[in-house]
């Protein structure tokens, strides 16, 4: 009637833990369907192109208005069509063209530009075309000057968004992957049945830091590996330490997940708690643009965010090679949050 | 260790129990010792304080006053041990839906150092064909049972069981009543609370009557309905305009203890129908008065309670 053995506890707490990852078809969208569809979403808008032509347009009618049109063309980074006076308004309201170029405007020898000033592609236009124009009017340069293009992987927007991107998913594996979990479970009895039993309540947590160590390491090389094949993301760093500042992450989000679960009975009140945690960060912590676009007298709140400290310790390690120990600060605020967030959540949670 | 529990003499003891919330008494003093073996019912209606005493022995609330003793062994000493030879079935617990049945059983057996093979409980409670079935595709009754495969995989020396038929429709109730029948007969001790009379009468060895936090009544369900002074209830009805009996004559028959003319009928408790059933149409023959009905029932734990509280155990 008896057997002496049973399976090993915390294989068993992790088996449940992926069944039931696995049999809710929303949770794996979330974690591999999301993060594939942004980066083929990204990788159409930031695909490569040739460089962007500025478009202009000369106001026909006037005695120099071919030979200008002649002059701008011979500039490749112009695009140049002749209009009236008036539909040549309309295109730069509607930003089909960014300057008109109006000749003998004042009367005589002289051109106007018109365009709008705090655009940096307008003005950058305006410099073209004069440029190209004072040359084809017989124009010599007093330096000798020349071009040598460089196209650095590194300095891009994708380059800059895919860490960024690789942050937000290690937080939110973490937060969401504890936290609906958790509640879920509280607000079932399911817990309280557990702790019924012998099991161990540390290897009841110690199943949620397994899984979603396994599941964090599908998600990042999918993400890290497309982005790499796809993109040309460089990847200066050694990718142990870039392995090494994701899993102090996951550990840091796994606390801050925890304690967000520590004590709520309800859905919407984790929900809204989760909320509430992950909207500052999403914004502050230099995702999709820098965080260094905020007020100075804000940076040290935002550089002690736990999101910010992994977003730049990935971008420092990816894009510029840091090493490892030079990341200490950014360490070391992850290493503080997930101390005293698992702190707080052991002693806080509530277990029925 | 063993050998602790088998000198144990009590399986539960339980001594001044009480347990507040806020100005609620929930539990108000509750004194109770069950041995060895036995199948102890705490009966009473919702809101009594049953599912509170309960917990507080399963080491899940902690009392405000009182001593708690389960196999010889407090909680504050001995959790672990404690947690390996208990049982424990929650009210209302959700088990993950997404699981299988096997899944679950295994699970639970996982924690336990010692304990039943899951293939051997699945069969015991007769979920042998739903073994690969997912736990939110199974019937309440099925549910339950799982759930009490959970509570006794460990293979437990003393099993609690709160409600475990609560909301399930008839067979589903008699086929757990059976399971737990079974378990008793392993000699394992159990303590399970309900709110329904039958449950507590067919499983349980002793019953506690439990009011307001408090024991009312305590003994075998025999000793409880006995207590009434009757185990049967006879009413009847004579046909219109015939005379009225004096109750002073009916108490004279043979094995009537209380009689009552209420609302043109009357209610005789008796002690045995088979004496009295025979001296009252004796009676009335000899009278020629004429009979309009009769029926009887025996006399239940629903009787005790209403006799003890002037109320109802059950709202519905």
């Amino acid at each position: 009637m008896t057997e002496q053995h049973g399976d090993n506890p915390l294989l068993q707490l992790v088996l449940v833990r992926f069944r039931e990852y696995l049999r809710e078809p929303e949770a794996l969208f979330w974690s591999f369907g999301f993060p594939i569809l942004l980066a083929i979403g990204l990788g159409i808008a930031f695909r490569s192109k040739p460089p962007d032509v500025a478009h202009v347009a000369v106001v026909s009618g006037a005695a120099r208005s071919a030979a200008y049109v002649d002059a701008l063309r011979r500039d490749r980074g112009l695009a140049v069509e002749a209009l009236s006076r008036d539909s040549a308004r309309v295109a730069l309201r509607t930003g089909r063209v960014a300057v008109v170029i109006t000749p003998g405007a004042d009367g005589g020898n002289g051109v106007e530009y018109e365009y709008d000033d705090t655009r940096p592609d307008a003005r950058t236009a305006k410099l073209l075309a004069n440029d190209a124009l004072q040359r084809g009017e017989g124009r010599q340069d007093v330096l000798g000057a020349s071009d040598r293009f460089v196209r650095e992987a590194g300095s891009r927007y994708i380059d800059f968004v895919v860490p960024g991107l690789l942050g937000m998913t290690i937080m939110g594996g973490g937060i969401w992957g504890l936290g609906f979990s958790i509640v879920d479970q509280r607000r079932k009895r399911l817990l309280k049945r557990l702790v019924a039993t012998p099991m161990s309540r540390a290897q009841y947590l110690a199943s949620y830091v397994v899984s979603r160590f396994v599941l964090l390491t599908i998600e990042a090389v999918v993400l890290v590996g497309a982005s790499v094949l796809f993109f040309k993301i460089p990847m200066r760093g050694s990718w142990l330490s870039i392995a090494a500042i994701v899993v102090i992450s996951a550990l840091a989000f796994g606390g801050l997940g925890l304690l967000i679960a520590a004590r709520s009975q309800t859905i919407e009140g984790v929900s809204g708690l989760m909320n509430l945690c992950m909207l500052p960060m999403w914004v502050l912590s230099g995702v999709f643009f820098s965080s260094e676009n905020f007020p100075r007298a804000v940076q040290p709140f935002i550089k002690a965010l736990p999101l910010t400290a992994t977003n730049d310790a990935l971008r420092a390690s990816m894009l510029r090679g840091v090493p490892f120990a030079a990341l200490w600060p950014q360490l070391g605020v992850l290493a503080l949050w997930m101390t005293i967030c698992f702190a707080i959540a052991l002693k806080i949670f509530r277990w029925r | 260790m063993q050998s602790q529990s088998t000198r144990a003499t009590h399986a539960l003891r339980v001594e001044g129990l009480r347990k507040y919330y806020g100005d609620v008494r929930a539990v108000d003093g509750v004194d109770i010792v069950v041995p060895p073996g036995e199948c102890f019912g705490l009966l009473g209606p919702n809101g009594a304080g049953k599912t509170t005493t309960i917990e507080v022995c399963e080491g899940l609330l902690t009392p405000d006053a009182g001593v708690v003793e389960l196999l010889g062994l407090r909680w504050d000493h001995d959790e672990h041990e404690l947690r390996e030879r208990l049982g424990i079935q929650l009210q209302e617990t959700q088990l993950g839906e997404k699981l299988t049945v096997e899944e679950t059983v295994r699970l639970f057996r996982s924690f336990y150092k010692r304990g039943r093979a899951v293939d051997d409980v699945i069969h015991v409670v007769q979920l042998d064909e739903k073994r690969d079935a997912r736990v939110g595709k199974l019937s309440g009754g099925q549910k339950q049972r799982l759930a009490l495969a959970c509570a006794i995989v460990g293979d437990p020396d003393l099993l609690f069981l709160d409600e475990p038929t609560t909301g399930l429709d008839p067979q589903s109730r008699r086929q757990l009543w059976d399971l737990i029948t079974e378990f008793k007969r392993l000699g394992r001790t159990i303590i399970l609370t309900t709110h329904y009379m039958d449950e507590a009468e067919i499983l349980c060895d002793r019953v506690a009557i439990v009011d307001h936090g408090k024991v009312i009544a305590l003994g075998t369900p025999f000793q409880l309905i006995a207590s009434l002074g009757a185990e049967h209830v006879v009413r009847f009805g004579l046909a219109p305009e015939t005379p009225p009996i004096d109750e002073a004559t009916l108490r004279s028959l043979d094995g009537v203890r209380v009689a009552r003319a209420i609302a043109g009928e009357y209610e005789l408790q008796v002690g045995a129908l088979h004496q009295t059933v025979p001296a009252l149409l004796a009676f009335l023959a000899a009278r020629q008065l004429e009979l309009a009905q009769l029926t009887t029932h025996s006399a239940t734990l629903e009787d005790v309670f209403v006799s003890l509280t002037g109320r109802q155990l059950r709202d519905d």
